[in-house]
C-alpha cells in the first residue's frame, strides 16, 4: 500500500514569546526570553520564583464566562491555539462556520499534553483538604483535570468527528501526537488532523514538583538568562507555559482546495531508553534510535538534514547525551547542520514543547530563518567545537529539512521531520 | 424581591452565564437557561455554600426551575 503524503497547512499559537504566530516568529528571530518573574501564584517561598509564562492573555476575551470556568487553563491555551490553525487552515469561513467542502466525519484532533489539568487538581484537592472530610468536588473536577478533555473540547468546538484522543509522554507528548497524526492520515483513517499539544504548570504544584527533583534552574537574580542550553553554566531548565498547534492535512486534499502549504511531515521515530525514571541513556543511544526510525520513516539519509531543534532543556545532565546521540546518526554530516535549542527562548512547554519547536522548525523551512541558541556565554567545552549550534542570533539559511527532537521522564523519545514540500 | 430570590438569581447569573432578566421564576434550569446536568450540580452545591443549608439528592432532583429553588431555599431557612 502506497502511503499517503501529509502537510502541515494551519499553524497557531500562545506561548512565553507571543500569543500568535507573528509575534513568536519575530521574537524567536530576535532571540528574545520569555522568561520573567512568576505572577501567577506567589512563589516567594520556592525555590523557582521565575518562569516562561504566557503574557497578556486573559480568557474572558477568547471565551465566555460559562465557558472558560469549565476548562483548566491547559484547555484554554489549547482552544486558543487550535482556533489559529484552523483560520489559517482556511477550514472555518468568515462567520466561523466550517468552510464549504470540508468533511467533518474525516477531521481528527491528537491533542497532547504531558500533566493535563494539574491547577485543577491542585485547587479541587486543596478545597477538600481544608474542609471537615465532607466531598464537595465540583462536579467539572474530573472532566476539567483530564488530559484528554482539550482534545475533546476541540472536537466539540468544530464538530470534528474523526478520530480523537490525547497522547501523553511527558515532555515528549506533542511530537507522539505528530507522529499518531500523521500516521492516521498515511493510512486514511482520516484527511485533516489538528494536532499539536498544551501545558499550564506554572502553579504551586507544578513549580513545586519539579523543584524537588531538582529539575528547575535557580537563577532567581536573572531570569531571562536562566534557560541556557550548552552553557556551562547551565543550572536546570525553566518552565513554560502555552500551545502549539498545526493542520495537518492529506497532501492532495490540501492541493485540490489550495490551501497554503508550510511544509510536508515526511516522518517519525520513536524509541524509549529502558534506562532511568529521568536521567537519559548517557550516550544518547535512546534518542539517537528515534532519530534513525525517522529518518527511516522518511526515507531520507542524514546528510539531508539542515536543521535540528533539540530538547536541549539546559540540565546539566540532559543535554550532552543528545548531542552524543545526535553525532552517532549523523557522523561527520553534523558539522554542517545548524542545531538550536529554542527551549533558550520559550522555556519548557513540557507536554507543548514539542509542538512550539515543530512551529521553530516550521519557521526554519517556509522563511529560510534558524531560531538560534541564546544564553551561551561559555560554551561547555564536552561539546565538539565545530558543531553549530546557532549561538545568540538567528541565522538566514535555506532550510530543506528540519528534525525536532523530544524526550520525556519515563525514557520516551520521538523525532519528526519536516520538509519542503517537491 | 427577597434577599434569598436576588441571591439565588445572582448565583445563576453568575454560573450559568445568562442575563438577569432570564432568570424569571418560571424559568427551568435545563429548558430555558441553557444548563446540563452537571451544572445543575454545580448550582445546587453553590446553594448549599451560599445558603449553609444541605439539600439531598432527592430534594435536588426536584428543583427544576429559578422558583423552585427559591421556594425550597426559603423553606428550608423559615
Amino acid at each position: 500500500m502506497k502511503l499517503r503524503r501529509v502537510v502541515v497547512t494551519g499553524i497557531g499559537t500562545i506561548n512565553p514569546l507571543g500569543n500568535n504566530i507573528e509575534q513568536y516568529f519575530e521574537n524567536l528571530e530576535k532571540g528574545v526570553s520569555g522568561a520573567t518573574p512568576i505572577t501567577h501564584f506567589d512563589a516567594s517561598k520556592f525555590k523557582t520564583q521565575f518562569a516562561c509564562e504566557v503574557k497578556g492573555f486573559d480568557p474572558n476575551e477568547h471565551f465566555d464566562r460559562k465557558e472558560a470556568r469549565k476548562y483548566d487553563r491547559f484547555t484554554q491555551f489549547a482552544l486558543v491555539a487550535a482556533k489559529q490553525a484552523v483560520q489559517d487552515a482556511g477550514l472555518t469561513d468568515a462567520e466561523e462556520g466550517i468552510a464549504e467542502g470540508i468533511d467533518k466525519d474525516r477531521v481528527g484532533v491528537v491533542w497532547a499534553s504531558g500533566i493535563g489539568g494539574i491547577e485543577t487538581f491542585f485547587n479541587e484537592v486543596t478545597n477538600f483538604a481544608k474542609g471537615d472530610g465532607t466531598p464537595k468536588y465540583n462536579p467539572f473536577f474530573i472532566p476539567k483535570m483530564i488530559a484528554d478533555i482539550a482534545a475533546g473540547h476541540i472536537s466539540m468546538k468544530y464538530g470534528f468527528r474523526g478520530p480523537n484522543y490525547c497522547t501523553v509522554s511527558a515532555c515528549s507528548s506533542s511530537n507522539h501526537a505528530f507522529i499518531d497524526a500523521l500516521n492516521l492520515i498515511r493510512w486514511g483513517k482520516a484527511d485533516i488532523i489538528v494536532s499539536g499539544g498544551s501545558e499550564a504548570a506554572v502553579n504551586p504544584a507544578g513549580i513545586g514538583g519539579f523543584n524537588a527533583m531538582q529539575a528547575l534552574s535557580t537563577r532567581n537574580d536573572d531570569p531571562a538568562t536562566a534557560s541556557r542550553p550548552y552553557d556551562t553554566g547551565r543550572d536546570g531548565f525553566v518552565m513554560g507555559e502555552g500551545a502549539g498547534a498545526l493542520v495537518l492535512e492529506e497532501y492532495e486534499h490540501a492541493k485540490a482546495r489550495g490551501a497554503k502549504i508550510y511544509a510536508e511531515v515526511v516522518g517519525g521515530g520513536m524509541s524509549a531508553d529502558a534506562y532511568h525514571l529521568t536521567a537519559p541513556d548517557p550516550q544518547g543511544a535512546g534518542a539517537a534510535r528515534a532519530m534513525q526510525e525517522a529518518l527511516k520513516d522518511a526515507g531520507l539519509k542524514p546528510e539531508d538534514v539542515d536543521y535540528i531543534n533539540t530538547h536541549g532543556t539546559s540540565t546539566p545532565a540532559g543535554d550532552i547525551p543528545e548531542l552524543t546521540g545526535i553525532q552517532s546518526v549523523f557522523g561527520d554530516h553534523i558539522y554542517k547542520v545548524n542545531i538550536s535549542s529554542t527551549k533558550s527562548m520559550t522555556g519548557h512547554l513540557l507536554g507543548g514543547a514539542a509542538a512550539v519547536e515543530a512551529l521553530a522548525c516550521i519557521m526554519a523551512i517556509d522563511r529560510g530563518i534558524v531560531p538560534p541558541t541564546i544564553n551561551v556565554t561559555e560554551r561547555d567545552p564536552q561539546i565538539d567545537e565545530r558543531i553549530n549550534l546557532t549561538l545568540g542570533t538567528a541565522q538566514k539559511r535555506d532550510i530543506d529539512c528540519a528534525l525536532s527532537n523530544t524526550f520525556g521522564f519515563g525514557g520516551h523519545n520521538s523525532t519528526v521531520i519536516f520538509k519542503k514540500v517537491q | 424581591m427577597s434577599d434569598i430570590s436576588s441571591k439565588v438569581v445572582e448565583i445563576i447569573v453568575d454560573k450559568l452565564g445568562v442575563d438577569a432578566s432570564e432568570a424569571v421564576p418560571t424559568a427551568s434550569f435545563t429548558n430555558d437557561l441553557g444548563a446540563d446536568s452537571l451544572d445543575t450540580v454545580e448550582l445546587i452545591m453553590e446553594f448549599e455554600k451560599e445558603f449553609e443549608i444541605s439539600i439531598p439528592d432527592e430534594d435536588a432532583e426536584k428543583i427544576a426551575t429559578v422558583g423552585d429553588a427559591i421556594t425550597y431555599i426559603e423553606g428550608k431557612k423559615n
